[in-house]
């Protein structure tokens, strides 16, 4: 498949959004419950805004996506059966409750930014679960028709925003610094681990569909001689990956490094800005590579020119 | 009786690979009501454009012992259509009168996640209007009450020279679909996905004959001579009156 980058954008800047803000909400959750130190709502409500901003430049970005923008709103109406439609909700919604949110902290009401809170927190689980269910719902790209596709995009998601969070707290000089730093580590590590498990089986898949059901022809060698057209199409510019697989093997490469190793020694060094920096350009090669290596069914059809 | 269900089946033992389907239906879908199918660079060095229908050309086997199969693709208006369910909009749809599957070009935004649930590669985006388009099935030709009914066909099969294309209710047991797929072996493609397609090609069919070694002898000749019949005698009448010599 072809990386669109307002789709890379779109999900890499909603999920940092969606992870800070669930890592503003467990901060919260931490304090509350585990009786950690005292934290201002202040905080809260610049990681709330933080997030908020986010979302809306990943909706800004999606918008290049469309070739009809003007007519977006009606991508809410069918969401008994699409996964876009309800990702379109979804967003928001969410940032609908994050305003309130941020809010609702501003104005010192601290058990009315518990429940929205709350409910923030499971709407960008919701939310999450949507944009991975767009892509592994395509059941015509084997590397992302599987459940690793939602649990990648939720853990690199909750990564880079904790990671982010503990970036904020350091900087805004918060006594939640620490639970934030640790827990972005342990997400980065559990998003390399799931990540690299897709890899692997993905390497290992086979396709479902060949030449022979393809044309429906029983015969055991079958080559394609012309598309039926010298020049390029849809089907062509969609579906096929610019660079290849040269290109795929070198931005994996890159995003293993770019997204987690580096991010976790620049923690572990206490840079956490350095690191999210870092990592968000890694997850957008991340993201680069997912898209590249689909490899969707309609591409036998589109093997040979003459 | 199941619903009605409109539908092309293709035969690609009669295909020549003459694309003529190709052009006609380019040429009707370009000129119609609905917008122009956008090409882009159409005399450049690398020109791309919107095709609803295409032709394309597969062998099979090793040479010398190969075959060539003529191999015309285009949507196939599939019962279970996986492209209409993931349409944020309900622009996608399949209608309940025909079962031909189709985009309401108003209300498309022009997402292109339909294109990515078809495993045929039959959706094709329009960058001239920012939409999706597909196969019609000559939606504003086959129910147009000023053609003549024989021409209330999709262009495709009136341009078939090779009448390979043959359109109808593959849910009538008594039309011509139908009776094709059912007497010629007729199947859909990529079946192991669900979709159902309601278009059918019918496979590739060898004529052959077998003659035995005794058949070329003539089983009436008692002399067992092939070559010159004995003579009349030279008496025996003839047509011409004159000698039989």
């Amino acid at each position: 498949m072809r990386p669109a980058f307002s789709v890379l954008f779109l999900t890499t800047l909603i999920g940092a959004g969606q992870g800070l803000l669930i890592a503003m909400v467990t901060g919260q959750i931490f304090v509350t419950l585990g009786g950690g130190p005292e934290v201002s709502g202040g905080f809260f409500a610049g990681g709330g805004l933080l997030a908020l901003i986010l979302l809306g430049l990943g909706l800004v970005a999606s918008m290049f996506h469309l070739a009809n923008p003007q007519r977006g709103w009606r991508a809410a109406s069918r969401w008994r059966t699409s996964w876009l439609s309800r990702e379109v909700i979804l967003i928001p919604l969410l940032c609908g409750l994050v305003l309130l949110y941020a809010l609702a902290h501003l104005l010192s009401l601290r058990e009315v930014s518990l429940v929205l809170g709350l409910l923030s927190l499971l709407v960008c689980l919701a939310l999450f679960v949507c944009t991975g269910m767009i892509y592994a719902c395509v059941r015509f790209i084997r590397q992302w028709a599987s459940a690793w596709t939602v649990v990648n995009y939720l853990m690199m998601g909750l990564a880079s925003g904790f990671t982010l969070a503990a970036g904020y707290a350091g900087l805004a000089g918060s006594a939640l610094a620490g639970f934030l730093t640790a827990a972005a580590l342990a997400l980065t590590l559990a998003a390399l681990a799931a990540r690299l498990t897709q890899l692997w089986l993905n390497a290992r898949g086979t396709a479902r569909s060949c030449m022979k059901t393809a044309i429906g022809t029983h015969h055991t060698q079958i080559r394609q001689i012309t598309q039926g057209f010298m020049g390029q199409s849809f089907n062509t510019q969609e579906f096929f990956t610019p660079g290849g697989a040269e290109a795929i093997r070198g931005l994996t490469l890159l995003f293993i490094l770019a997204g987690f190793v580096a991010p976790l020694g620049l923690i572990v060094l206490g840079v956490p800005v350095v690191a999210f920096v870092i990592q968000f350009v890694g997850l957008m090669a991340e993201r680069w590579v997912f898209f590249a290596a689909g490899e969707h069914v309609q591409n036998l059809y589109y093997q040979a020119k003459a | 009786m199941p619903k009605k269900q409109l539908a092309l089946v293709i035969d690609l033992n009669v295909c020549v690979g003459c694309h003529a389907c190709v052009t006609s239906c380019k040429e009707w879908n370009t000129s119609g009501w609905a917008g122009p199918l956008s090409d882009v660079n159409p005399y450049g060095a690398d020109p791309t454009g919107v095709f609803f229908n295409r032709v394309q050309t597969f062998e099979c086997g090793t040479f010398p012992d190969t075959e060539t199969i003529h191999f015309p693709k285009s949507c196939l208006h599939c019962e279970e259509p996986p492209c209409v369910p993931v349409c944020p909009t309900g622009a996608s749809y399949k209608r309940e009168a025909d079962g031909i599957v189709l985009v309401d070009y108003d209300k498309c935004i022009g997402c292109k996640y339909c294109s990515w649930s078809c495993p045929y590669g039959a959706r094709e985006f329009d960058p001239g209007q920012g939409v999706m388009k597909k196969c019609t099935l000559c939606v504003d030709r086959i129910y147009d009450m000023t053609l003549p009914e024989d021409r209330r066909k999709p262009a495709c099969v009136l341009a078939c020279p090779s009448s390979a294309r043959i359109f109808g209710d593959i849910n009538d047991p008594n039309s011509d679909t139908s009776k094709a797929i059912r007497d010629n072996g007729g199947f859909q493609l990529m079946p192991e996905w669900g979709t159902r397609p309601s278009n059918h090609y019918l496979p590739r069919r060898k004529t052959t004959m077998t003659v035995h070694r005794d058949e070329l002898v003539r089983v009436d000749n008692p002399l067992k001579v092939e070559g010159e019949l004995p003579r009349p005698a030279f008496t025996t009448p003839t047509i011409d009156g004159a000698s039989s010599w």
